[in-house]
């Protein structure tokens, strides 16, 4: 990684104090507290969790996408040896339903079930393989239903409802400037984008333990324990208190964790059995048993004078949200304000609509509807570019976004908006040498280690694109995160616990907290407490908030014990506190340089603060889709250089050049990591990752045919990081890990097309699409009225 | 689920004399999925990974006797110069983990149309060596292959070796998979090049129920160079041979549309790979002549 060489715009809150920088502080790449025993394969994920009378829970899951349950019997269930419980929805003590945006999921289906994976009962028993087998006597009737997979389907006024609601989960029309704007040059193309799976390794898991009064603790993997906890309670029909949730060893979790999985299920079967009960769903189970990425189509018209100024986007986006709801109508919103790019647009007609259908259900994922869109308009960028007979950069150079640009739903983009500048580095970044000549070592050519071919029929082509991406929560909600800190001096040092409910999910926000408490104290012996929910929410860990969410939280937190520490010190002293600071364990003057110890000030005192941190303030979209929804953007763009196999339609990515305004980078490290991840994530889904869905059942419900990107699939990363700091955030900072799998997706897909000269509008490509044998680019019509 | 551990090849010959539903374990690595997926719930397993009799291979009167325990790994240290197809086939199976687990037994007990080592082996004319308490015999591969996941070994009989000349001439494999390392065939092809016999031997995985040679192929492109005496020339393969033979290769082919591809891509790209392994190896027979 290269850091931007250009000046950054100082950070809007000045450093606390001067002075010698404490170790491992804020800006240094401190390392993980997970980091060596993750190495080593002595990490505790939440799968690993054990107790000696504990028992072990199973699922019955539906066979059908869609079908009326005619009866449940567990007669047989119960009578297996070795069973302790069978549990339907009559156990379901409290709301019969769970949802993260509305309750319309049931915890236990009882008379229909709407997808291939539902939940329909739950056995808890001695033995892992009983339960299972107890599960199989689990006996259902079903009247199997015309299940409905395909939502323009579901969007026919004419097709069944799914919910009592209909099957639209939302609709969200954006109408900006002129209604009907004249065009020199209009591109149209419909694209589509494969349902892709988060692929976690570590499985959905957990350790429910009842405490003998009716309450249970659980110990789980998630990415935000208190909205978890929430509809628990309501589930469970406890008061929020008897719910204690622990955050267990996550490992990945990249969206597919905000839903609940194995959480109500197992505290069920806990407080009837009186015993502990762990759940962990085997890896085909998984995929049935956690949101996707939603299946996208989205038709566009561009609209651009013959200079190359854009005129005009009008554009309808169809997202199928499965099932339940889960996270669909958030999805939507991004996808619906965001589906212009980051480019000045001054007129746009958008409708945008994300439906229920019986396929799995889908949610969040990294990206979070920015990814489907992106694909879509940098396509339409690309394709726009050749009707114009110009450099695809150029025509996005001239149209890019800055700062102060109005977005389609009104809002202005306040804070650095670089997009050209990101464009132009990765642009003039240096490309990598052609493929070399004589005898290929075949691992760098397409087909890797398979011996596809020797150099034959290998074309190189190279594609850009840029994105961008809201960060924290949208739409005028109450977003905000908890933080407490404590300092003490307990052997006669300095220490400082910090304690939040921030989910660990692999993204360093446990490095980022002790980073900034070592930063704001100056103390170096930082130490983070267990995340759980007996300290306020954090907030989910999503929407590439954690670092400027709970981070701001914690240094605020920070800030008011400083302030009292110096106040005590400023007393003592008879000076004015703000002559004072903090620095590697000192109180220090800055007339006087070191006047204390700290832990000598401190003595026994503990000094405490709780605090919470709220980012401004978004507001809803109106009925034309008009609001300030989003609270800050994030911009990202790279270039791909790939060598295709024209004549078998395989592909070697041969090197990513990115840039990127991370706003500051707090660990330089752990921003690597983020952009590096992404990048394969997003190479997987122009290339190869797509749940296999036909008619509502998944084909593919494994690691050997899910495929993910393995080291030789991915290029050498050359990531230029720009810390240009957003006025609006602690430090500066802008979240770090969404863009990166944004806009690589589309760059690696134009590089496919300049290389083979196809059309190439759904991903993932397929062999059989790179190599022209098929072309399953949708056909192209124009957006229908909206209804 | 009962396990035997048997100390000796004899002992595990008794062992599935008494209990022929038990299921060789020979490094586990396709059984232990279909037994977490839940596909297989076995009776029995009989553990073959501790016995030495199978761990080994040895050359005998040009051929080689591959015990049916010798890893993937093993084949690509020790066997390169003998079996070179089978080298270059071993290479891409799995992860170095995967490698070292995996042997050459349970690819062929697992019988899948898409284990590796299989049309590599078809090329070059292998034999298995199975056996029972009562008696031993050999099976020519191409007759081993009954079906997907189902062999020619009877009640009682388990893989013992698998004998295979040793290479007279260049031989390749090659696959293609929708990532660049670690991914099961969407379709594979093997070529050997016989110089001795005058004869070009040919496999295909992942595109028919069983691994296939595809014998019409394999004596037109024989015929070709007996005509034109490009076995002693060395000359070029003409053009339109070579494509011909790809036609060829396609056409032995029956494959199905499933997950990892589809008929027309797979009868396409046999006949690529079928095209391209038939120049490297003819390049290779060139330049050693």
């Amino acid at each position: 990684m290269s850091r931007a060489s250009t000046a950054p715009v100082a950070p809007p809150v000045a450093p606390p104090k001067e002075g010698v920088p404490v170790q491992g502080g804020v800006g240094t790449s401190a390392l993980r507290p997970d980091g060596v025993p993750k190495v080593k394969g002595e990490f505790a994920y939440s799968s690993d969790m054990w107790d000696e009378h504990m028992l072990w829970g199973a699922t019955v899951r539906s066979p059908h996408p869609h079908a009326c349950i005619v009866s449940i019997d567990i007669t047989d269930a119960l009578k297996h040896p070795g069973v302790h419980a069978v549990l339907t929805h009559e156990d379901v003590a409290g709301r019969k339903t769970f949802g993260l945006e509305r309750p319309d999921q049931p915890v236990l289906a009882s008379e229909r079930v709407r997808y291939r994976g539902e939940p329909i009962a739950l056995v808890a028993a001695a033995h892992p393989e009983t339960a299972r087998r107890a599960a199989e006597a689990v006996h259902i009737d079903y009247e199997v239903l015309q299940p409905v997979t395909d939502p323009e389907v579901a969007l026919d006024a004419a097709t069944v409802a799914l919910h009592p609601s209909g099957n639209v989960v939302r609709h969200i029309h954006i109408a900006h400037g002129e209604p009907d704007p004249e065009a020199d040059v209009v591109a149209e193309a419909t694209y589509e984008v494969g349902m892709q799976d988060q692929a976690f390794l570590g499985p959905e898991s957990g350790l429910a333990v009842p405490d003998g009064s009716g309450g249970v603790d659980l110990y789980v993997s998630t990415q935000w324990l208190h909205v978890d906890r929430e509809q628990l309670a309501a589930s469970l029909a406890l008061a929020p208190e008897e719910v204690r949730i622990t955050l267990a060893g996550v490992g990945g979790a990249f969206g597919a964790r905000e839903d609940l999985s194995i959480q109500i299920h197992s505290c069920m079967l806990a407080l009837t059995t009186n015993r502990p009960v762990k759940m962990m769903y085997s890896r085909e189970e998984s995929f049935y048993g956690h949101v996707h990425r939603h299946p996208a189509r989205l038709n566009y018209i561009h609209g651009a004078t013959t200079s190359g100024e854009l005129v005009f986007v009008k554009a309808r986006l169809v997202f199928d949200g499965g099932a339940y709801a889960s996270s669909s109508t958030a999805v939507c919103a991004n996808a619906a304000t965001l589906c212009c790019g980051p480019y000045e647009v001054p007129n746009a007609l958008i409708d945008c609509y994300a439906v229920y259908t019986n396929n799995p259900p889908c949610g969040a994922m990294r990206g979070f509807g920015a990814v489907q869109a992106c694909f879509a308009y940098e396509s339409q960028m690309d394709l726009l570019a050749a009707k114009l007979a110009m450099d695809p950069v150029e025509l996005r150079l001239r149209n890019a976004a800055s700062t102060g640009t109005v977005t389609p739903t009104g809002q202005k983009i306040e804070g650095p908006a670089p997009v050209a500048e990101l464009l132009t580095r990765v642009r003039d970044a240096p490309l990598p040498p052609p493929g070399s000549p004589g005898t290929p070592d075949i691992r760098e050519l397409p087909g890797g280690v398979s011996n596809a071919t020797h150099g034959e029929a290998v074309r190189r082509g190279i594609g850009h694109a840029a994105g961008y991406k809201n960060i924290c929560y949208s739409e005028g909600f109450d977003d905000y995160a908890t933080a407490r800190v404590r300092l003490s001096a307990p052997a006669g040092e300095p220490v400082v616990e910090v304690h939040t409910a921030a989910a660990e999910v692999g993204q360093g926000v446990a490095t980022i907290q002790l980073q900034i408490a070592r930063t704001e104290l100056g103390v170096e012996a930082a130490v983070l407490r267990p995340a759980d929910t007996s300290i306020g929410s954090s907030g989910s860990s999503s929407a590439s908030r954690q670092t400027w969410m709970t981070g701001g939280a914690v240094k605020t937190a920070c800030e008011a014990v400083r302030e009292r520490v110096l106040s005590t010190a400023a007393e003592v002293l008879g000076a004015e506190p703000g002559e004072l600071y903090l620095s590697n364990g000192l109180v220090m003057s800055l007339e006087l340089g070191a006047v204390y110890s700290l832990a000598e000030l401190l003595g026994d005192t503990v000094v405490e603060a709780t605090r919470e941190y709220r980012h401004a303030p978004t507001s809803p979209l109106d009925a034309n889709g008009q609001g300030n929804a989003h609270a800050g953007f994030a911009f990202a763009a790279h270039r791909a250089v790939v060598d295709v196999d024209v004549e078998l339609g395989l592909v070697k990515v041969v090197d990513i050049a990115t840039a990127q305004d991370v706003g500051m980078a707090l660990n330089p490290q752990a921003v690597e990591g983020q952009i590096e991840g992404g990048i394969a994530q997003g190479i997987g889904l122009a290339l190869m990752e797509e749940v296999q869905v036909i008619d509502g059942v998944i084909r593919n419900p494994s690691f050997t045919d899910y495929l993910i990107p393995t080291s030789l699939d991915m290029p050498p990363v050359h990531a230029d990081v720009l810390e240009l700091g957003d006025p609006g955030s602690p430090y500066g900072v802008k979240g770090v890990g969404e863009p990166p799998v944004i806009s690589s997706t589309p760059a690696v897909v134009a590089a496919v097309r300049a290389a083979t000269g196809r059309a190439l509008r759904r991903i993932p490509m397929r062999p059989d699409d790179v190599a022209g044998l098929t072309d399953r680019s949708p056909a192209g019509e124009a957006p229908r009225e909206p209804r | 689920m009962d396990i035997y551990r048997p100390a000796s090849w004899s002992e595990a010959l008794e062992v599935k004399r008494g209990a022929p539903e038990s299921v060789p374990l020979a490094g586990g690595t396709d059984l232990m999925v279909d037994l977490n997926f839940g596909r297989a719930r076995p009776q029995a397993l009989l553990d073959l990974t501790r016995l030495a009799e199978l761990a080994g291979w040895d050359r005998d009167n040009g051929r080689v006797r591959i015990g049916a325990g010798v890893t993937f790994t093993t084949l690509i240290a020790e066997l390169a110069p003998e079996l070179p197809g089978l080298a270059i086939a071993s290479r891409t199976v799995g992860s170095p983990q995967i490698r070292n687990r995996a042997t050459l037994g349970g690819n062929l007990g697992t019988a899948s149309p898409a284990g590796d080592a299989l049309p590599p082996l078809l090329a070059a004319g292998a034999e298995v060596e199975v056996a029972s308490a009562a008696r031993s015999r050999r099976i020519p591969l191409e007759d081993f292959f009954i079906a997907p996941k189902v062999t020619a070994l009877e009640g009682g009989e388990l893989i013992a070796a698998i004998v295979v000349p040793v290479a007279d001439g260049p031989q390749q494999y090659s696959k293609i998979g929708t990532r660049n390392a670690m991914v099961i065939a969407t379709v594979s092809f093997a070529l050997a090049l016989h110089p001795g016999r005058r004869r070009v031997g040919t496999g295909i995985g992942s595109a028919a129920p069983r691994p296939l040679r595809a014998t019409e192929a394999e004596d037109f492109i024989g015929g070709v160079l007996a005509e034109h005496d490009l076995w002693s020339s060395g000359a070029p393969i003409p053009e339109p041979a070579s494509a011909r033979f790809g036609e060829l290769v396609a056409a032995a082919a029956q494959p199905i549309d499933d997950v990892r591809g589809t008929v027309a891509y797979r009868r396409h790209a046999l006949a690529v790979l079928a095209r391209r392994t038939l120049a490297w190896a003819w390049s290779d027979y060139r330049s050693a002549a």
